[in-house]
């Protein structure tokens, strides 16, 4: 069997001809599997929707219980069968839920891993390496510039700084599923047992974590209350990027902004941003996860996708791995 | 190393003074001698070691990196520096004592030109990114991290509980890693003796005032004297050795070797310094924009030199030969001010004339009809005040002439930083040009600052209301003649710019008033603008 013939790009998103069915479609469509809850991989509108049922209820969290017509859960490990096709769920290691998903026909295995990471995170499953013939890679920070330094440290970062400015509010921007609660957790690893305040938009994803089974310690709404704004000297609050640059953020005396993602490792980037304490924290592989994955792995071709496609099919050529970008648009490099 | 590249980090990203001296004092305070001294001259850039170009890094990272993924890189990044610290291969099994930066500066300082690819190559294979990203700009020159010596001064008084002018007025006598200073912060060792020639005076500054407070003494005890709108400065001469000091005690002699070339004298003025031609056996002030075209220069070519002769008018004599002036009242310096610059080439030197005058009301007369444009206003000053550093109150008053004043249509407005990264509070203001029936805006200034708390919500809430277009952290507003805001811009003066538009740039503008009540088609033309400049 033709790669192609089992899984192609197509502008909708990656199809399987003999399945009848688009993974982590970007229009609606007839039947959708989806790897994770991020909303560029997750759209509302389809009519019937396999994930597993963490990432499920992420969407009905996010949509509302009316996203799709019809639903159906499959747990890691699970293997079911689309149409004569055999699809399987493997942890992705990228936030709460996320799934690589196996496409098998005929003895033609192709693993299509979605977003994706390597190191260990406390609010999630790791990811765990399938044998296939094709692996489809994400390329975010598909550069060599890219390493995501010792998550602890990042966090250090941030506690050195509440310590030296004890009366200011440390602003943590990171995006609302999945980061807001590592950010969380491993404040907790460190040690850190204080109320954390966050915004009204992670509420929901916070709490939801915390029925999963994921320790966040004492959360607070950072409401606005005028008589008691002192609470908020030394806090940290976490809340999505976009609104610090909202009234919301005016509450808080002489906010220190910081902003956990990976691509704060970029100088350029963080000040574009106006960020003050950039901290390098990100769901996705550094460069170095991306090729010692492809190395583990060890496919007989590699596709690549969402982000800087041609640096990484560079280096497969480089490492005489074949390799081709799939060039679907439609995915972000989501506020990571 | 790691301490300082942090450092450098935080440093760049942080807007607020006073959040930059916590960094720089917390600093001080966790790291060992000689490291932070070093640090220090690296931050001011007053440290002598071998440098490399940028062309040479390029070539050791291509024995590194494949060629096409460093180009990918490198447009992605965008700085030379950052690319290769980022991309720089780490090594297996890195040194565990990674070099200090006492280490690579002291190997710096005694290393030869051809020594530096190999040294470069082993520290970059030592350091972490952040190590390499500052290592990089140390050695390419290109440390700039918004920390003003006057600001590291501070920094050092903070750390060690002294007062600033003491760091001032020892500065030019130290050498990194400076010991002597630390031992004496850190209450190890009594303050070091400033053995080098010609050094720095702290300045004695004046504090602002008005009639009212003016009233509370007795115009009798006080000389007047008209305040220049150039750079106070010292100029410093003994022993052979001459210097120009700006009033924090920046050395500033190699931007005026034309002025610095006539100090043949032993002594040190307090004045200001000025550009200037003698006519009819006077010296003619220039503007102040004829002035900045000697500022901010490496070099100066002999044409400017010509072309903007420095020059220095006298307002005190601090030191004569060996004696210190200091501690004599006023009048008896100044007598002897008048006597030592008698002596000096009247093309290069002359004495800011003292204004008489009966009552404070008279003064406040005279600010406002100064004989000069480039006069900015009065300094009075008590005529038995011994000359001290700071701004002691009492003694020196300034009382600038009222500032210039603009209507002019707000166009953009930026989002601020700290307190006021909810707010749009850095606005880009303009005034009208083209023909009366059709006319533009073209921007003229940038303020941001002059107006309340309260006034800030009001700009704010305007800002988001007539939002136009939006580019990352700017917002174009509205601004048509029957439709925007006017702001009541104040300034101290104007420059002639080939960098602006509108071929003026605004000393010091900040808004003095809202204009709610004005359409923007009543705001001013840049003809009126213009007018001003002559
Ligand atoms: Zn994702
Ligand atoms: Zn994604």
């Amino acid at each position: 069997m033709r790669f192609e013939d089992l899984l192609r790009p197509t502008p909708k998103g990656l199809y399987c001809p003999p399945g009848d069915f688009y993974i982590d479609p970007v229009r609606p469509v007839e039947r959708a599997l989806i790897t994770h809850g991020h909303a560029d991989h997750a759209r509302p509108g389809h009519a019937h929707v396999m994930a597993t049922p963490e990432t499920l209820d992420i969407m009905g969290i996010r949509y509302g219980e009316t996203f799709a017509g019809a639903t159906q859960a499959a747990a890691y490990g699970e293997t079911v069968a689309v149409n004569g096709v055999t699809v399987s769920w493997h942890p992705a290691g990228h936030v709460l839920g996320a799934a690589q998903i196996a496409v098998e026909m005929d003895g033609t295995r192709i693993v299509a891993s979605g977003d994706y990471k390597r190191r260990r995170d406390p609010t999630c499953a790791s990811f765990e390496p399938v044998d296939c013939d094709v692996f489809i890679t994400e390329a975010t920070f598909a550069l060599p510039v890219f390493h995501h330094p010792d998550d602890r440290g990042e966090i250090a970062k941030l506690l050195a700084s509440a310590a030296q400015f004890p009366e200011r509010t440390h602003l943590v921007g990171a995006y609302s599923l999945g980061k807001a609660q590592r950010v969380i957790a491993l404040l907790r690893e460190a040690g850190y047992a204080e109320t954390i305040y966050i915004h009204g938009a992670m509420q929901k994803l916070c709490d939801y974590y915390v029925s999963r089974g994921v320790e966040l310690g004492p959360l607070a709404p950072a409401t606005d209350d005028d008589a008691d704004r002192d609470r908020f000297a030394g806090a940290i609050v976490i809340g999505p990027s976009a609104a610090f640059a909202d009234r919301w953020a005016r509450r808080f005396p002489d906010p220190i902004s910081c902003y956990a993602s990976g691509w704060m490792r970029v100088r350029q980037r963080v000040r574009q941003m106006g960020v003050e304490l950039p901290l390098i924290l990100s769901d996705h592989c550094d460069w170095d996860e991306l090729t010692d994955t492809i190395r583990e792995i060890g496919p007989q071709e590699v596709w690549v996708t969402h982000g800087r496609e041609e640096a990484l099919v560079r280096w497969c050529e480089l490492n005489q791995i074949r390799a081709r970008p799939l060039n679907i648009v439609g995915y972000e490099d989501e506020a990571e | 190393m790691k301490g300082f590249a942090d450092l450098l980090d935080r440093l760049v990203l942080t807007p607020s003074r006073n959040a930059k001296l916590t960094l720089l004092t917390g600093y001080l305070a966790a790291t060992p001698d000689p490291d932070r001294g070093y640090a220090i001259a690296a931050i001011t850039r007053d440290l002598d070691i071998l440098s490399v170009k940028p062309a040479m890094v390029r070539a050791l990272v291509a024995e590194r990196v494949d060629e096409v993924l460093f180009a990918y890189s490198y447009d992605f990044v965008g700085d030379l520096a950052e690319t290769v610290s980022l991309i720089w291969p780490a090594t297996e099994g890195r040194a565990s004592d990674l070099p200090t930066l006492s280490q690579i500066v002291e190997t710096l300082q005694s290393a030869s030109r051809s020594d530096g690819p190999r040294l470069v190559e082993r520290w970059l294979d030592e350091l972490d990114p952040s190590g390499r990203y500052a290592l990089l700009k140390l050695i390419t020159g290109g440390m700039r991290v918004g920390v003003s010596a006057r600001l590291m001064k501070q920094a050092l008084a903070d750390y060690g509980g002294e007062d600033v002018a003491e760091i001032e007025e020892l500065w030019h006598g130290l050498t990194p890693p400076y010991q002597p200073l630390f031992d004496w912060l850190d209450g190890r060792a009594d303050k070091p003796a400033n053995l080098a020639a010609a050094p720095f005076r702290p300045a004695m500054l004046a504090n602002p005032v008005d009639l009212d407070e003016l009233a509370r003494y007795d115009p009798a005890d006080y000389s007047a004297e008209w305040k220049w709108d150039g750079i106070r400065v010292q100029a410093t001469g003994e022993r052979g050795e001459r210097r120009i000091y700006s009033r924090t005690g920046d050395d500033i002699s190699g931007a005026f070797p034309d002025l610095l070339a006539a100090m043949e004298f032993d002594g040190a003025i307090d004045g200001e310094l000025l550009v200037g031609h003698v006519e009819d056996g006077a010296i003619r002030t220039g503007t102040f924009s004829d002035l900045q075209q000697r500022l901010n220069r490496k070099t100066v070519p002999a044409k400017l030199q010509k072309q903007y002769p420095a020059i220095l008018r006298a307002y005190d004599l601090l030191q004569e030969g060996g004696e210190d002036l200091r501690p004599l009242p006023f009048e008896e310096r100044r007598a002897r001010l008048e006597r030592f610059v008698a002596d000096l080439p009247s093309d290069r030197f002359d004495l800011s004339p003292l204004v008489a005058f009966e009552s404070w009301e008279e003064v406040a007369q005279m600010r406002n009809a100064a004989p000069d444009p480039v006069i900015e206003g009065l300094m009075l000053k008590r005529r038995d005040s011994a000359y001290v550093p700071g701004r002691p109150k009492g003694p020196w008053f300034k009382w600038k002439r009222d500032p210039f004043l603009v209507d002019a249509v707000l166009m953009y407005a930026q989002r601020g930083h700290g307190k006021r990264s909810s707010f749009y509070s850095d606005y880009t203001f303009g005034v009208w040009t083209g023909p009366a029936d059709d006319p533009l805006l073209v921007p003229v200034g940038k303020a941001y600052f002059g107006f309340t708390d309260e006034e800030l919500k009001q700009i704010d809430k305007f800002v988001r209301d007539n939002t136009i277009e939006r580019f990352g952290p700017v917002r174009s507003v509205r601004a048509e003649p029957d439709k925007g805001l006017v702001l009541e811009v104040a300034f101290e003066g104007l420059n002639r710019s080939s960098r602006h538009k509108s071929g003026i740039a605004m000393r010091f503008p900040r808004i003095s008033r809202l204009r709610w009540d004005k359409p923007p088609g009543e705001a001013d033309r840049l003809e009126t603008l213009e007018a001003m400049l002559e």
